[in-house]
């Protein structure tokens, strides 16, 4: 068969206003389905409430599920509408459209309001980025940070192949391979690597950091009530890499100094093997400590 | 045309053996690689001992890979031209054109049989990349009891991602872009017919390469290869760098083929904006291959470096920095998720208008959608690098920029509704798989917007969120038009027509499995598995085991596929209509399949090919006559 020699005329635009009617339709149907999602879907939005941080992206996610929802909406009404009301049957004689080729008014509509969307989006995240840091590694020289930020409580996290030690150093540089964080304060943590690329992922905190080797990732948390979370890495760092996980608390000040005493007195055991120059078997990280604020990433 | 050639009688079997074809590149090929192999014992000293973890020699993989790589093209007459040239005889100008079957396996110039040779080609590795994906969603059935040992499971991991990103990069624009762009333009041939074939050529020595780590150890760093991991690695890396990089060289000569052959040989009357939308697709894309890929062939030269050479580009300990490999591997790729995603969008509006009977809406609009994301892709890489403390200042900017690609995606959206709308739509196969392309592609943006904004981010980067976003859009929307193009296009290449029941099968299945294995990963992501483990907490084995069983499914779709071109290609080969779907394409206004020279006379154009409802369709009158609506 060449081309089609049935082809019929083009037909007359039929006067119905499907426009209107798919408007409609998927105003109501968002009006209906936005509020559900955010009631019902919402909560169930992780990281959950564990600190500040995770909070806001909790919040964030929130937002962003709202505000996909009237945009499904959109599809599913207009595929639901389309595909059933301009189909055509089945052995018909094949019949050309309306030869439709623009609608200025149209496109233009549509540039607004994806422009308008795009912009809110990225209003919206800037705001909620600057207003506490978000919970992100922010390299060694921070732009966002939380209230009260001068006086954080400082932690290093040290990745390796596989596993991460966490380094106080407001305790005499006492480590430890559990993470313990002190309720309602302002924590920085420092994260670095001593091997390849990890990535720090303290889920229910809402912190995410990729450990570099040699450098100072610092992200800031603020802890509210005690709670247990789960440490993972994130980036792909060898053999072990599905393996690199533990638990982590976070305890009120009192039972927090506890803690910190009765490891002080472990490490001050092992403190002299630790605590020597790199090229006498000490550890590497004593020297990489808080490079100089003047070093940039990148 | 020669018919004379084609009649004379063709010598005996053994005879055609004897040549420039696979099988003396391949016999050259293996030579090659142990000339090079025991060259580099020569120069550095003790040769690598595979089975050994101490004391092996990374120069002899690289230098036994080239001598392979060179050796294989020689033996497919790679040479034969240049020789000629150097020696002063003429050259011959066309290779192996009329040669039978035989022309599918050597240097074969016609830009149809290239196209031919890319779809198998391509497809045979997409079948190993997919049983790499089997192979992990088996040892994620359970968290705990482990099928494959740790090191192993990375490899696979590493596998299926490599090859998936360097094979299907050229998945549409290899096979329908060689075949179809010199006809949809009026041309006989591409610009470079030799290039043409030599992408092909090297694409599968690429494959050949990136299989063959597993005799090396494999490697550990997934498709990303970061730096230092990459540094520690084994020998199986080394095949990862040789097989980017010879996809990537691939990918940039494949590239200025297709914008040297656009912007030339375009036939009377073909101006802009009558192109084909797929050529402009096609167009955008070759630009995007052209500037990316040579920077992914810097990065891993000096990845190959640090490993050979000793120097320390990206050791951090050294005096190098793993960000520096960051930044340079996301600079390429970046525009590399684009060179995947673009010429789907170019098949669903080509293909749109043809099924619901409209001309294409707004085709401005569109080119400018194709154009707008091809240039905005360039701004946009750091937000892989969201956490990473690379840049925390520039994070604002890259999230704006990120977000601004919505807007020309959404002319692509806009474009391709407006044509649905009060089209008379055919619910055929490629249909199907085009208007899947709006559910999959929908769904894989609007999970970008989460990962583009940085708060957001924090939750989802690296965990299986991101691994379930980039399938969508990459799966639901490079592949499945993939497979729009073979159902809409292999009947005109081929001459066959494919089984339309089993086509609709195929469809249902995939499209139905697809989304049942991709969507729970959304929640398995939000709910804190990272991507890429071996183990994961037990509370996700329900999701994971659903996951796995709808991926096995999803992977007997791919079965029922290849079964309909099997059984359609090979036994029942039912002769395909020149139209069979009454397109004004000019593809269709030829014989099934397209003879050798194309054209008899140069077409001349005088209107798009999506003129449905206006005036009777195109004729393709020779003399030089006008091809269009007269």
């Amino acid at each position: 068969m060449a081309a089609n020699p049935n082809a019929a005329p083009a037909q007359p635009i039929d006067s119905t206003n499907h426009g209107l009617r798919v408007v409609i339709a998927w105003l109501v149907l968002s009006a209906i389905a936005t509020p559900l999602v955010a009631i019902y879907v919402g909560p169930l939005i992780p990281p959950g409430n564990g600190s500040v941080q995770g909070q806001g992206q909790t919040f964030s996610n929130q937002v962003m599920t709202s505000l996909v929802t009237p945009v499904l909406c959109l599809m599913v009404v207009f595929f639901g509408y389309g595909l059933i009301r301009f189909h055509a049957r089945r052995n018909e004689a094949i019949l050309d459209g309306p030869p439709l080729r623009n609608d200025s008014r149209v496109q233009i509509l549509w540039i607004v309001i994806t422009s308008a969307m795009v912009l809110f989006l990225a209003g919206f995240g800037t705001y909620e980025l600057l207003k506490d840091g978000a919970g992100g590694g922010q390299g060694p020289n921070p732009i966002a940070f939380p209230a009260n930020h001068q006086s954080a409580f400082q932690v290093q996290v040290i990745g390796q192949q596989w596993q991460f030690t966490y380094r106080y150093p407001s305790l005499g540089g006492m480590e430890s391979n559990q993470l313990v964080l002190p309720a309602n304060s302002v924590i920085a943590l420092h994260v670095t690597s001593l091997d390849v690329v990890h990535s720090f992922w303290a889920y229910e905190l809402g912190v995410k950091a990729d450990a570099n080797p040699g450098v100072d990732n610092v992200a800031y948390v603020e802890t509210k009530g005690p709670m247990l979370f789960h440490v993972r890495c994130a980036e792909l760092c060898g053999l072990w890499h599905g393996y690199m996980y533990n638990t982590g608390r976070v305890v009120p000040s009192a039972q927090f100094r506890g803690w910190a005493a009765q490891e002080l007195t472990i490490y001050h055991a092992i403190k002299p093997y630790v605590n020597r120059p790199a090229d006498k078997g000490g550890a590497p990280y004593s020297h990489i400590y808080l490079p100089a604020p003047e070093r940039r990433a990148g | 045309m020669t018919d004379a050639a084609v009649a004379a009688p063709s010598p005996p079997l053994w005879r055609r053996l004897i040549g420039f074809n696979l099988l003396t590149a391949v016999i050259l090929g293996v030579g090659g690689w142990y000339v090079g192999w025991f060259g580099a014992h020569k120069v550095v000293g003790p040769s690598l001992a595979y089975f050994a973890d101490i004391d092996y020699n990374e120069l002899s993989v690289y230098l036994a890979y080239l001598g392979g790589v060179v050796g294989f093209l020689i033996g497919l007459g790679f040479a034969n031209y240049p020789v000629r040239r150097l020696l002063g005889y003429p050259p011959s100008l066309r290779e192996k054109e009329e040669a039978g079957w035989t022309r599918y396996f050597g240097l074969c110039t016609d830009h149809k049989v290239v196209g031919i040779q890319y779809l198998w080609g391509i497809g045979l590795f997409f079948f190993i990349g997919g049983l790499n994906a089997m192979l992990i969603r088996t040892e994620l059935l359970t968290p705990h009891n482990q099928v494959f040992p740790a090191g192993t499971y990375l490899t696979i991991v590493g596998m299926h991602g490599t090859m998936m990103m360097g094979m299907m990069s050229s998945g549409i624009i290899g096979p329908f872009a060689n075949y179809f762009v010199p006809i949809m333009i009026g041309a006989r041939r591409m610009a470079f017919p030799r290039i043409e074939a030599l992408t092909f050529w090297l694409l599968m020595a690429a494959g050949v390469v990136l299989t063959t780590t597993i005799f090396f150890g494999g490697f550990p760093t997934g498709w990303t290869g970061y730096a230092p991991l990459a540094t520690q690695a084994n020998p199986g890396l080394d095949n990862y760098v040789l097989f980017f990089a010879l996809v990537g060289l691939s990918m940039t000569l494949l590239g200025l083929n297709m914008i040297a052959t656009i912007l030339t040989m375009r036939a009377p009357g073909l101006t802009w904006t009558r192109l084909p939308i797929f050529v402009w697709g096609v167009l955008s894309t070759a630009v995007l291959m052209v500037l990316a890929a040579p920077v992914l062939i810097a990065t891993l030269s000096m990845v190959a470096l640090d490993r050979t050479a000793q120097t320390t580009f990206f050791v951090p300990a050294a005096g190098g920095s793993n960000y520096l490999y960051q930044n340079l591997f996301w600079v390429f790729g970046h525009p590399e998720v684009y060179i995947l995603a673009l010429p789907g969008f170019a098949i669903v509006l080509e293909l749109l208008p043809v099924f619901a009977r409209k001309p294409l809406w707004g085709y401005r609009l569109a080119v400018a959608g194709l154009l707008g994301v091809s240039l905005l892709s360039w701004f946009v890489w750091q937000h892989h690098l969201f956490v990473s403390g690379i840049n925390g200042d520039l994070r604002s900017f890259y999230m704006l920029s990120t977000e601004l690609i919505s807007i020309p995606t959404g002319f692509t959206f806009l474009c391709g509704m407006m044509t649905l709308w009060r089209g008379h739509i055919r619910f055929t196969v490629p249909m199907l798989f085009c208007l899947a392309w709006f559910f999959n592609f929908l769904l894989g943006g609007l999970s970008g917007v989460f990962l583009s904004d940085v708060p957001s981010d924090v939750t989802t980067h690296g965990s299986f969120f991101s691994m379930a976003h980039f399938h969508y859009t990459i799966m639901g929307g490079l592949v499945f038009t993939f497979f729009a193009a073979i159902y809409y296009w292999v009947p005109k290449m081929t001459g066959w027509e494919l089984n339309e029941r089993l086509g609709k099968i195929h469809f249902w299945t995939m499209f139905l499995f697809f989304n049942s294995t991709f969507a729970p990963l959304f929640a398995v992501g939000f709910l804190g598995q990272p991507r890429r483990v071996v183990t994961y907490p037990s509370g996700l084995q329900f999701l994971n085991d659903w996951v796995s069983v709808s991926a096995f499914l999803l992977g007997t779709s791919m079965l029922i596929f290849l079964f309909n071109l099997v059984w359609s290609l090979v036994f029942v080969k039912k002769p395909a209509a020149a139209n069979p779907w009454d397109s004004r394409s000019i593809e269709f206004q030829l014989p099934s399949p397209v003879p050798v020279h194309n054209f008899d006379r140069i077409p001349v154009f005088s209107s798009d090919p999506y003129g449905y409802g206006e005036g009777p369709p195109p004729t393709l009158v020779p003399a030089g006559a006008p091809a269009g609506r007269e």
